[in-house]
C-alpha cells in the first residue's frame, strides 16, 4: 500500500534517524515511542494547541481548535480541507501576521512574535507590487534586510532563472500571465532565502497545464533548495502529488482530521496511478467536511 | 485630428472678434488693449527679465508649498486612515474647511505672520493641504491590504513599510488628490502674492492695475494660464501615464 493512514505525523523519516524510521508502525506503542523520540529532535515548525476565535457581529466564531502539528526540517507537508476551515488563516499565524487567541507557534523551538524572514507566505492573491518590475519585487526582501544592491541582484538573478524568468525581468506584473506571476511570487519568496514557505493555495487560479508544470517546478526547486515548505490546498490531487505528508482539516471549527504520509518516490507524476489512488483516500476522508461546508453555505444563501 | 481643427477655427473667430472689437475703440485701449498690445507687453515683460523674475519667484514658491503641503497631507491622511478617533474628529473638519475659499485665510495670514513670504507660504499650504489629506487618507483606505501584509511578510516595518509599500501602493489612488491640491495651491499662491511687493506673477497683475495697463494684465494672466497648464500636461501627465504603465491601468480617455 502505498498510504498508511495509521502512521502519524512523526513517522516522516525524512526527519527521524534512519533507525526509527524502519520500525513497524501498526502497534501504538510503538508509534508513542516515535512521538517521543521527533519532539527530541526540536521540529522545524511546531504548533501547540492552537485556538483561534474571531468575534464577528458579537456571536464568536470558533475558526481554529486546538490544532497540534509539527513539520521536519526540509519537510513538504500539505494541508487540505474544505473552503472556511480555517487552513489558510494557519498560515498567517505561522507568517506572524495574525496572533493564536491561545497556544503557541515554534519555529526551531523559539516562540513567534510577528513576521519574520525566516517563514515567508505567499498569498493567495500573491501580493506582488506593481509599482515594481520583476526583478525589484524578486529584489525587495533583500532590500528590507539592508543588503547591497549588487549582491541583490546577483541572488534576484539567481532565483529568477530558477523559476525560468530571466527574460521578464523588466517587465511590470501586469505583463505577465497567471502562471509568470505565481513563478515571480515563488522566486520573491525564496530569495529572502526563508527556511519555511508557507504556501496558501498558489495555484488555485491557473489552469491545470499551467499547475502541472509549476508542481513539477516546484518539487524541483524544493529538492535543490531543501526548504520546509507548508502546502495549503482545496486540491486532494495536488496534495497528494507534492506533499512528504498530507494533513486533512475538518469543517468549522477547523481541526487535524488525520495525517497522511505520501510514501512516493519524487519527482512525482501526478497521472501517477499510485498518486490518484492516495489523493482518492484522502478524498474520501475530506468527502463529509466538503459536505458540511456545503451545507452550510446552503443554509447561509436560502 | 477634427478637434485640433475646430479648435484652431474656435481660437481665430475669438482673436478675430476681439481685434474687431478693439478696433471699433468703443473702450479706450488701456482699457480694452488689443491683441498685439497683449503681445507687445508679453515681450517686453520677458525683454526687461521682469517676467522672467515674476516666474522664477512664484515657482519657488509653490514648490516650497506644495512640497509642505503634500507632506503633512500624506502624513495627516496616513494618521487618519488609521485612526477611527481621528477620522471621525479631524476628518469632519478638513471636510468642513474644504469648502472655505483659499483667499479666506490670507487675513489670519497677514495679522500671524505679517507681509510676509511666510504668509505666502501659509495660504499655499492651507489652500492645498486639505485635498492631499482627504485624498490620502480615502487612498489609504481603498488600497488593498495585501500589499501591507506582503511588505511585512517581506520584512518591511515602520518608516521603510511606508516608504516602500503604503505610499506607492496608495499612489494611483490619491494622485487626483495630489493634482487637485496642485491646482488650489496655484490659484492660492496668486491670490497670496497680489497682497504685497512679492515679486511674483500675482503681483505683476496688481502693478498691472496700479499702473492702468490692461494689456500687461491679461499678459500675466495668459502666464499664468499656461504655466498652470504646462505643470499639469508636462508633470502630472507624465507621471499619470507611467503610472498607469506599470500598472497596467487603462489610460482615462
Amino acid at each position: 500500500m502505498s498510504i498508511s493512514p495509521q502512521r502519524l505525523t512523526s513517522t516522516d523519516h525524512r526527519y527521524l534517524p534512519s533507525r526509527l524510521a524502519a520500525w513497524p508502525t501498526s502497534d501504538v506503542s510503538t508509534a508513542e515511542n516515535l512521538r517521543t523520540a521527533v519532539e527530541e529532535q526540536t521540529p522545524k515548525v511546531a504548533l501547540h494547541d492552537i485556538t483561534l476565535e474571531y468575534k464577528t457581529n458579537g456571536s464568536p466564531l470558533l475558526a481554529l481548535d486546538h490544532i497540534n502539528l509539527q513539520v521536519g526540517a526540509g519537510e513538504f507537508l500539505c494541508v487540505v480541507g474544505p473552503s472556511g476551515c480555517g487552513k489558510s488563516t494557519l498560515l498567517h499565524l505561522i507568517a506572524g501576521l495574525q496572533q493564536p487567541t491561545s497556544g503557541t507557534v515554534l519555529i526551531d523551538g523559539e516562540p513567534v512574535h510577528g513576521p519574520g524572514t525566516d517563514r515567508i507566505l505567499i498569498f493567495q492573491e500573491l501580493g506582488l507590487f506593481p509599482w515594481l518590475t520583476v526583478a525589484d519585487n524578486v529584489e525587495f526582501g533583500l532590500k528590507m534586510k539592508g543588503i547591497p544592491k549588487r549582491e541583490r541582484k546577483q541572488k534576484a538573478e539567481y532565483y529568477l532563472r530558477l523559476v525560468q524568468l530571466s527574460q521578464f525581468a523588466d517587465s511590470y506584473i501586469h505583463q505577465l500571465s497567471g502562471g509568470m506571476r505565481q513563478r515571480v511570487a515563488l522566486a520573491r519568496a525564496l530569495a529572502t532565502e526563508p527556511d519555511v514557505l508557507l504556501m496558501d493555495e498558489p495555484f488555485a487560479a491557473l489552469d491545470a497545464q499551467t499547475r502541472d508544470l509549476l508542481h513539477d517546478e516546484l518539487e524541483r526547486i524544493w529538492t535543490q533548495t531543501g526548504r520546509t515548505i507548508i502546502f495549503v490546498t482545496h486540491n486532494v490531487r495536488e496534495a497528494a502529488r507534492l506533499g512528504d505528508r498530507v494533513a486533512v482539516f475538518t469543517f468549522r471549527p477547523g481541526r487535524i482530521k488525520r495525517e497522511f504520509a505520501v510514501d512516493q518516490p519524487r519527482p512525482r507524476q501526478i497521472e501517477d496511478p499510485a498518486i490518484s489512488h492516495c489523493a482518492k483516500e484522502i478524498l474520501d476522508d475530506l468527502r463529509e467536511e466538503i459536505n458540511k461546508s456545503l451545507e452550510q453555505e446552503y443554509r447561509v444563501s436560502s | 485630428m477634427k478637434s485640433v481643427g475646430r479648435q484652431v477655427t474656435f481660437y481665430a473667430i475669438a482673436i478675430g472678434a476681439w481685434v474687431l472689437v478693439a478696433r471699433l475703440h468703443i473702450w479706450p485701449p488701456y482699457l480694452f488693449p488689443p491683441p498685439q498690445g497683449v503681445l507687445e507687453s508679453l515681450w517686453a515683460g520677458f525683454a526687461d527679465h521682469s517676467f522672467w523674475i515674476a516666474i522664477a519667484v512664484s515657482m519657488k514658491r509653490i514648490a516650497v508649498g506644495y512640497a509642505l503641503s503634500v507632506a503633512i497631507g500624506v502624513l495627516l491622511g496616513l494618521l487618519m486612515a488609521t485612526s477611527e478617533f481621528l477620522e471621525q474628529t479631524l476628518g469632519g473638519l478638513m471636510v468642513s474647511l474644504q469648502s472655505l475659499p483659499s483667499i479666506c485665510w490670507l487675513p489670519i495670514a497677514i495679522l500671524w505672520f505679517g507681509l510676509s513670504e511666510k504668509a505666502i507660504l501659509f495660504v499655499i499650504v492651507m489652500g492645498s493641504v486639505l485635498s492631499v489629506t482627504i485624498s490620502m487618507e480615502t487612498g489609504r483606505k481603498q488600497m488593498p491590504k495585501i500589499y501591507a501584509m506582503a511588505g511585512r511578510n517581506l520584512g518591511a516595518r515602520g518608516l521603510k513599510l511606508f516608504l516602500f509599500v503604503l505610499f506607492p501602493a496608495s499612489l494611483p489612488y490619491v494622485l487626483t488628490g495630489l493634482k487637485q491640491g496642485w491646482a488650489f495651491a496655484w490659484r492660492s499662491l496668486i491670490a497670496g502674492e497680489m497682497i504685497f511687493v512679492s515679486l511674483g506673477l500675482g503681483q505683476l497683475l496688481m502693478m498691472g492695475r496700479d499702473l492702468n495697463d490692461m494689456s500687461q494684465v491679461i499678459a500675466v494672466m495668459i502666464l499664468i494660464i499656461a504655466i498652470g497648464y504646462i505643470v499639469d500636461g508636462l508633470i502630472f501627465r507624465t507621471f499619470e501615464r507611467r503610472l498607469q504603465y506599470k500598472w497596467g491601468l487603462t489610460p482615462a480617455t
